[in-house]
């Protein structure tokens, strides 16, 4: 699952990464024409509009791969980087550097890439964008000010927006395929010519049927996590669904002998967790088994996955949900939670005559009874010691 | 007008847009430039005035983002792929050359003079933004941030306001090329 930052690719070889990345996106601007000043200010003239063309389809094209990966479980959008939103320094940011745009011809990028080639104005302004970049730090005190006003938080336009994220999606590529079509014939009134305008050749029909047919078959049918948390709802699919079981005896005695290869994984409240959580268990909600830290515990190999809730139902549909994710050698607690609570934690010797078969179990109960509770007690000092593991968002921006 | 050498824009975004997208599949973010440029600013003044950045909250500020050497940051290895692949593409494409590039009605002085306030108001206000036309608007809208397409709208909306005033820098008499 993506991002393969930090696990799969390590912080050195995410540097060659940069680097061959650099080199797409310096010959794809390059070939696309943006390392000559004319080309790029002919936006804002109506005499070519090819920028507005290429940003509009690579933003678009990387929006759709965004959602479509994140769509069928590849990519986790919780830990990619989203630009926060400081609304006005946003704002004042970008008029700056639309002034910046006008007068110098390149955008920073753009600039670089003109250099690289060996245009002399590109060079200037790479050194003019150094120079105002140390004239922002310099004066920061000043800006920090605005810098920082009006924080909304790494959110997304369709949040902000209200509306949801397929919408907001069509809306987006709707506007990209209007406007390839609206400058294409400014640009031929501009230019005083007849050529061809944005017109479909056959080609584009059928990629663009194709693409249409893509898209709906993904969005009609609903996405994976939204039709696993449906299947879950119906009690019949889950009653009828076969997970293994563990006993509060087998999970206990696990836990005393320090069973390395047991993993629980805890669905109770945060607050439950805290105040009665077992060792090596994690929490996690439903929700977070789609995430990327469900899929790092679970797809270690060799271990048993004990999934836990206050009652065997909660603790099965998590169980299920594992199942169904692809990963193996899931169980589920026997009785919940609150059955280990009875069986361990609370257990009382029963008084009167005691079945043979039972005295054994029972002697462990009694033992386990007294361990159990040193053991949680030594695992919540070591919790509440280290520090707390939080989704930590991969930094990234300018 | 000479299009012809160009790629076709639209084949040339899907590109751009792959390259992107693979950048955040593999590296959970996204692209940038002012950021390297940020990072050489930051460099320069460690190395020329080392007790001038533990004084200045901007470069305190930077330092706690960023430990280690400013060098050593992701965007400047994307940076100098970004020169690598302008370069390769220049030499396919026979576009490398040096040249003063400047509209026919402007002289080369002004051209100069325009490049270099261009650069300082774009990276100045790319620290304000948090983020470039690639950074904060490319970047922004494939991830659907809010603050990116923000910044894009406020980047070419600003350019086109101001666009009237500086005509003369890129049309001449007649309006075109």
């Amino acid at each position: 699952m993506g991002p393969l930052v930090p696990e799969v690719i390590g912080s050195q070889l995410n540097f060659i990464v940069a680097l061959i990345v650099g080199i797409g996106f310096g010959f794809a601007l390059e070939q696309a024409g943006f390392s000559t000043s004319k080309k790029l200010v002919g936006l804002f003239y109506g005499y070519d509009f090819t920028v507005l063309r290429v940003f509009f389809t690579a933003g678009v094209t990387a929006m759709l791969g965004v959602i479509a990966l994140a769509h069928f479980g590849l990519l986790d959008v919780k830990l990619i980087y989203i630009n926060p939103t400081f609304l006005w320094s946003a704002i004042v940011g970008g008029i700056i550097m639309g002034l910046g745009f006008v007068t110098g011809g390149f955008c920073p990028g753009t600039s670089v890439c003109a250099a690289a080639i060996g245009k002399i104005d590109g060079m200037i302004f790479v050194v003019g964008s150094f120079l105002g970049i140390l004239a922002f730090a310099e004066g920061y005190p000043m800006f920090e000010g605005l810098y920082k006003a009006a924080s909304w938080g790494n959110v997304q336009m369709f949040e902000t927006l209200g509306i949801s994220q397929s919408l907001f999606a069509f809306l987006l590529t709707f506007i990209a395929v209007a406007a390839f079509w609206f400058t294409a014939a400014i640009e031929r009134r501009v230019n005083g010519k007849t050529g061809k305008g944005f017109h479909l050749s056959k080609v584009y029909l059928g990629l663009t049927g194709l693409a249409i047919i893509i898209g709906l078959t993904a969005f009609v049918l609903p996405d994976k996590r939204e039709y696993m948390l449906k299947e879950l709802a119906n009690s019949s699919f889950v009653s009828s669904f076969n997970i293994e079981e563990m006993t509060s005896d087998e999970l206990a005695f696990r836990l005393i002998d320090k069973d390395m290869n047991l993993q629980i994984i805890d669905l109770r409240s945060q607050k439950e967790f805290d105040s009665l959580g077992l060792p090596q268990s994690t929490r996690f909600d439903l929700e977070n088994m789609f995430e990327k830290d469900a899929y790092k515990l679970l797809s270690l190999k060799d271990k048993k996955n004990v999934f836990i809730a206050n009652d065997e139902l909660t603790a099965k549909k998590g169980a299920i949900l594992a199942r169904e994710l692809g990963y193996s050698n899931i169980l589920v607690l026997k009785g919940g939670f609150n059955q280990f609570r009875k069986d361990i934690l609370e257990f009382v010797m029963p008084t009167g005559k005691v079945n043979r078969n039972d005295v054994d179990t029972f002697r462990f109960r009694t033992n386990a009874n007294q361990v159990m509770p040193v053991l949680m007690k030594e695992n919540k000092l070591k919790h509440s010691s280290g520090e707390k593991q939080q989704v930590k968002r991969i930094l990234g921006g300018c | 007008m000479n299009n012809s050498k160009y790629m076709n824009p639209y084949l040339a975004g899907v590109l751009l847009g792959l390259v992107l997208l693979a950048t955040i599949y593999i590296t959970g973010r996204g692209l940038g430039a002012s950021g390297a440029v940020k990072s050489a600013v930051v460099a320069s003044v460690e190395s020329v005035a080392p007790s001038h950045t533990g004084n200045l909250k901007f470069y305190k500020e930077y330092g706690e983002e960023h430990p280690g050497n400013p060098l050593m940051n992701w965007l400047i290895f994307e940076m100098i792929g970004v020169v690598i692949g302008a370069f390769i593409s220049g030499l396919i494409s026979n576009r490398l050359k040096f040249t003063l590039e400047h509209a026919p009605g402007t002289s080369a002085k002004v051209r100069i003079v325009g490049a270099l306030a261009g650069g300082a108001f774009f990276g100045f206000g790319a620290e304000l933004g948090r983020g470039c036309t690639s950074g904060a608007a490319l970047s922004g809208m494939a991830v659907m941030s809010t603050g990116g397409i923000i910044t894009m709208i406020a980047i070419f909306g600003g350019a086109y306001a101001f666009a009237y005033f500086f005509r003369k820098l890129w049309l001449s008499n007649k309006g075109d090329y």
